[in-house]
């Protein structure tokens, strides 16, 4: 049987199993941390560090920190929500976000937390970066404006011989998402909406699939993220 | 007491949102019995003829005109309030952004499938306002004092602002009421 650990998050007693990360474990317990770059089932990355939580007075990322005896984790307070907020302006600023103009808009998950934070504006000055869109493959469309390099595609969306789909090009402010030209000329639909799925803002787009969904139907737009990813 | 007084104008924007402030509908019997409007498209007064409360802006900021306007507003109003996705963040306009300016004016001017222009004139009067680099949301160019989302923001919540902004009451923002488009 699985052992049980005691942690407590924002003062509140919870039991969990030993193994389970910080996410796994408040999740089990109806507790949301917000996550962008973990998608569920995967090795997480801890990349886009919104999962930020404070556990015993150190910063950590609550998707790759594994739970132990004794966790006293703030998730809640003001610190840890005025941390997030800056992390979504930072993104927001870094790319060129268009919501209304977005295939993704309503299912994004970039801007559901920014609902979640209530951001107006953001602090930060646009950089107005260049960047390219790549239509070229016969069933994507890559909307690099609107990339946030959380590498979900590159780590989730495989041939069945384990070949990578997607990869990181460049370093800092010029790695951008690129897509194996031979490799998705034989992408099947399934892997194509699966990619578009997996993508949590509008980067990765299947061709003529965009806008199906009407305004009032999409999932963020009657319930936050939070209780839409905590039932 | 004398009423609020209210201006708007529509900067880079495409009126929509004023045409969500039309959206009111009857309500805008009501509107008129607690604010004044100044200068504004809706009762067409060109220039501020007092100093107002609360200036509305719909847009952003793509050539010298908008600035200038947005700077005029900030002169003359108490208070700023940034209306819709376009002022926020600089909406629609703003995905020209993501393309030089030069290669928008030749595709507008010279190369767009539609386009006649055997003279090849490209615009450049004195008297046209000059294009900016990019499009700006307005709190990039002067302070904005509130913001109200969508695209275009709903007129009920349009309407939630006006009431609490003209009872100086604080309003709290509903979930769905809260979005970019």
């Amino acid at each position: 049987m699985d052992k049980s650990i005691k942690i407590k998050i924002d003062g509140k007693g919870i039991i969990a199993k030993e193994g389970q990360t910080i996410v796994e474990a408040a999740e089990e317990n109806g507790i949301y941390i917000p996550t962008l770059c973990h998608l569920k089932g995967i090795i997480p990355s801890g990349s886009c560090r919104i999962c930020n939580v404070k556990v015993n007075g150190r910063f950590l990322t609550a998707c790759t920190t594994k739970i132990h005896d004794g966790f006293e984790i703030e998730n809640n307070s003001p610190e840890i929500t005025e941390l997030r907020k800056i992390i979504i302006e930072t993104l927001f600023v870094s790319g060129n976000h268009y919501c209304p103009a977005c295939e993704k808009s309503g299912n994004c998950i970039l801007q559901a937390l920014a609902y979640q934070y209530r951001i107006m504006i953001p602090r930060f000055p646009y950089i107005y970066e260049q960047r390219e869109i790549d239509a070229s493959s016969p069933k994507l469309i890559l909307e690099r404006n609107r990339c946030v390099l959380c590498k979900r595609c590159v780590r989730t969306i495989k041939t069945d011989d384990g070949k990578n789909y997607f990869a990181i090009e460049g370093r800092g402010h010029k790695a951008r998402i690129i897509l194996d030209e031979e490799l998705a000329k034989t992408m099947t639909e399934e892997k194509a909406m699966k990619a578009m799925e997996n993508c949590p803002v509008g980067c990765i787009l299947k061709k003529e699939t965009g806008f199906i969904k009407p305004i009032g139907e999409r999932k963020y737009d009657k319930e936050s993220i939070s209780k839409v990813c905590v039932k | 007491m004398n009423k609020p007084v209210i201006a708007t104008t529509s900067l880079a924007g495409c009126f929509g949102c004023h045409m969500s402030i039309l959206d009111i509908d009857e309500k805008f019997l009501e509107l008129i019995e607690l604010v004044e409007f100044n200068k504004s498209p809706i009762d067409d007064i060109k220039t501020f003829t007092k100093p107002v409360d609360v200036g509305i802006i719909e847009g952003g900021c793509c050539n010298s005109e908008n600035i200038h306007i947005l700077k005029y507003f900030r002169d003359n109003c108490k208070i700023l309030v940034s209306l819709g996705e376009c002022a926020m963040m600089g909406g629609l306009p703003a995905m020209r952004n993501t393309i030089p300016l030069e290669e928008c004016i030749k595709e507008a001017y010279l190369n767009g499938p539609s386009t006649v222009n055997e003279e090849k004139i490209l615009p450049n009067d004195e008297e046209l306002p000059i294009i900016l680099d990019k499009v700006y949301p307005c709190h990039e160019i002067v302070k904005i004092d509130y913001f109200i989302p969508g695209c275009p923001p709903r007129a009920d919540l349009i309407w939630d602002a006006l009431l609490h902004l003209a009872t100086g009451k604080k309003l709290e923002l509903e979930y769905e009421s809260f979005k970019y488009d």
